[in-house]
């Protein structure tokens, strides 16, 4: 079966969870806005680029990534930024590979560009209970994708790298140990790494490309948050890696990542030259 | 010791409110969190000005504090502020009571509102001792008498020299502080240690030490909360007021919650110190369900108006004061609330502070309580683009007083307010984890009419 049957459900359960249970500052509203708006967006790219055996999972998967991850103050924001999401993953292509992981995009669009948008990284709280919940849940799905060196090696790097840094900060061991709990069991940051990064579509397609890629995702992110003191260090330095994917794809090829046992979409698109790139 | 502020009866035409039509009737103030150490920080890009109030109760010559900063400061980058400012934030941004009267069902004609405010005052919070000389590995990068405080600025390679050095230097810090240190001297930190010079002090004429501020450029958006755990017994509470330009901060390494507002409450709370009781209750309540695990939006507004105001907004001098630099002092003396034509002593609503050309303010209040356990690192702050009002505000609704045989309207009503009534007890009763038949006591519910079984009359006879 589809793993993206498993991670569609995963979204699902969390995304009513965190509403019910975390106060998640989302409106149905907005959420369900988004979902329709990735939905048509991807409705209109398929008659529009006549593909075939291109499904409606992806968008939903957008769709949800989003609502689990941005925030905004309006209502016309989420469906506007899915579009925006959808239509990006069709459009910036480069050999027929979207380029952005789509609900990375949006995100980053949507911060840097629109009004009234934000995300929330310390949302999910620290919980043990939840944290639990999205690694179990996360590895499943990643393991279904058969991509999940990408999640889990992204958080051993990230949080080796903390652990590093509050050595040489020279906390004592059990404050060093409580803090970084306290940052490996951020719910943001699981969700990303089993949700966001393990997304086999737009890492390199070459294992060993795609570990090196994985690990210089975490350095930034790393960077990011510890050195430059800014918040969400994951979710920008996936989107500001993003486009050295297409040149470790050029310097060392590998088999692209086929969803189910239909037609790649990428193929398909790229067979038609309907996609410049 | 609470002081009342001021305490006022107004009256508003329903004509002059027509988006909100509340009032507020009382106050839970930061006083009422005797534990709470209230901080200011405004913040626009890398530029930040911090005030620190202390309420310190102690013996002045003991008093000291030890605040990281990330680079040396000059004197000017150091002030002695005025309490006053925080007094303002705080009766600004305070969770409110507002009140409203039910109109009359039997009469459909515009209805008044009373309003009796009462604004309290005052915070707290303080650190460690007093000072001296020797250097192990202790640099004193610049030292200054500002106000009534002597400031060194100090920058050190290893943290039990630190410690040694405020200790020899006769600062009383508490023990085991070389390891809470540590972490920031390796951050490459410099540390602003303050204490009371008493001579100056004495000048000053004020009872209470002053708030210290000051300013510098930072990438870190953020409060040391964790130096000042090592001598913490029980959870501490930190009443933050952010002020932005962009929209509302909240924590990016904790959760960041709206505490339950905009409800209906029994009309009893507006008694004596009911409100301020229940405010402290419920946030005890709430801080507690999320394990002090969570911080807490009490208040974000743009601080160019209010709907309807606890308190004036801040004049543009008085933002200066608290530190927000990008507001001009230009049309200082301008707007201060002009009674409405016709009703002597009534404020308008929405008071523009700002003048011409206002560049935005914005006002978060933060409230956490926290222990060493639930906040492990110190808390991070990001400023979103969020601009949607919030304000812990709690309602009280007065019913119309009238008969039930009034008119036609009058039965309905009266059982709509019954029941209106027990949601409010219910209400109160889940936010504060009280006893729900002690409220309804309280509340004096009116009695309940004699409620028929649910069978009666199912067979066409009452019986």
């Amino acid at each position: 079966m589809d793993a993206r049957f498993f991670q569609i459900a995963f979204q699902a359960a969390l995304l009513t969870l965190g509403v019910l249970l975390r106060d998640f500052s989302l409106l149905p509203a907005q959420m369900a806005l988004c979902l329709v708006a990735a939905t048509l967006a991807q409705a209109f790219w398929i008659r529009r680029l006549n593909l075939h055996g291109v499904g409606y999972l992806s968008p939903l998967i957008t769709g949800f990534g989003l609502s689990l991850l941005l925030r905004a103050d309006s209502l016309w924001l989420h469906p506007f930024v899915a579009m925006l999401a959808i239509s990006g993953k069709f459009l910036l292509r480069i050999r027929g590979k979207h380029v952005f992981n789509p609900a990375n995009f949006g995100i980053g669009v949507a911060l840097i560009l629109l009004p009234g948008a934000w995300v929330s990284p310390g949302q999910w709280g620290n919980d043990l209970g939840i944290a639990v919940w999205l690694v179990a849940l996360g590895a499943t799905v990643a393991t279904r994708a058969h991509r999940d060196d990408a999640a889990w090696l992204f958080l051993g790097v990230f949080l080796g790298l903390t652990a590093a840094r509050l050595f040489v900060l020279g906390y004592p061991l059990e404050r060093a140990w409580e803090i970084w709990s306290h940052q490996a069991l951020n719910g943001a940051l699981l969700l990303f790494a089993f949700f966001m990064i393990s997304d086999p579509m737009t890492l390199p397609d070459r294992p060993a490309a795609r570990r090196m890629h994985v690990v210089l995702v975490a350095v930034v992110a790393f960077i990011w948050q510890f050195v430059l003191y800014r918040p969400s260090g994951a979710l920008w330095a996936l989107l500001l890696l993003a486009p050295l994917v297409p040149l470790w794809d050029a310097i060392w090829p590998g088999k692209r990542h086929n969803w189910h046992g239909n037609r790649p979409l990428q193929n398909n698109v790229a067979m038609q030259g309907k996609i410049a790139g | 010791m609470k002081r009342p502020l001021f305490a006022a009866a107004l009256v508003l035409s329903a004509a002059a409110a027509h988006a909100f039509c509340g009032f507020y009737v009382g106050k839970a103030d930061a006083q009422l969190f005797n534990e709470a150490s209230q901080v200011i920080v405004v913040r626009d890009g890398d530029k930040t000005v911090v005030s620190m109030l202390n309420d310190y109760q102690g013996e002045l010559k003991e008093f000291a504090v030890v605040v990281p900063v990330p680079a040396v400061l000059q004197k000017g980058q150091i002030n002695v502020g005025d309490k006053k400012i925080f007094d303002r934030l705080d009766a600004y941004s305070a969770p409110r009571l507002a009140e409203y009267y039910d109109p009359n069902p039997c009469e459909r004609r515009a209805y008044e509102m009373r309003k009796d405010a009462v604004a309290m005052s005052a915070p707290m919070p303080a650190a460690a001792a007093p000072q001296s000389s020797k250097a192990l590995g202790v640099t004193v990068e610049a030292s200054y008498t500002v106000g009534e405080y002597d400031i060194v600025i100090l920058s050190a390679t290893q943290s039990d020299g630190l410690e040694t050095w405020l200790k020899q230097s006769g600062y009383r810090i508490p023990a085991n502080s070389a390891r809470a240190l540590m972490p920031y001297i390796r951050q490459n930190m410099k540390f602003f240690v303050a204490k009371v010079n008493l001579a100056e002090q004495a000048k000053t004429g004020f009872r209470m030490l002053r708030p210290l501020q000051f300013a510098y450029e930072s990438e870190k958006f953020m409060l040391p909360i964790r130096l000042g755990m090592a001598n913490a017994k029980g959870p501490q509470d930190l009443i933050a007021y952010m002020l932005t330009r962009n929209g509302r901060v909240e924590t990016s390494n904790y959760r960041t919650i709206k505490l339950p507002a905009n409800m209906d409450l029994p009309l009893f709370l507006k008694q004596g110190d009911e409100f301020r009781n229940f405010y402290k209750t419920m946030f005890g309540e709430q801080a507690k369900k999320e394990g002090l695990r969570a911080v807490f939006t009490e208040y974000f507004w743009d601080m160019s108006w209010c709907d309807p105001c606890a308190a004036d907004p801040l004049s543009p001098d008085e933002l200066r004061k608290a530190g927000v630099f990008w507001v001009n002092r230009s049309d200082a003396d301008a707007p201060q609330p002009v009674p409405l034509p016709g009703r002597p002593g009534i404020l308008p609503r929405p008071v523009p502070p700002m003048g011409g050309g206002a560049q935005p303010v914005m006002l978060t209040r933060l409230h956490v309580r926290y222990t060493p356990e639930t906040f492990p690192e110190d808390l991070m702050f990001q400023e979103t683009k969020d601009r949607q009002n919030f304000q812990t505000r709690y309602v009280l609704r007065h019913p119309a007083k009238i008969e039930p045989d009034a008119c036609a309207e009058a039965k309905p009503y009266l059982e709509g307010v019954r029941k209106r009534q027990e949601q409010e007890a219910q209400q109160l009763a889940t936010l504060t984890g009280g006893d729900i038949n002690a409220i309804r006591k309280k509340m004096v519910l009116p009695p309940v009419p004699p409620q028929k079984p649910w069978w009666d009359g199912l067979w066409g006879n009452g019986k």
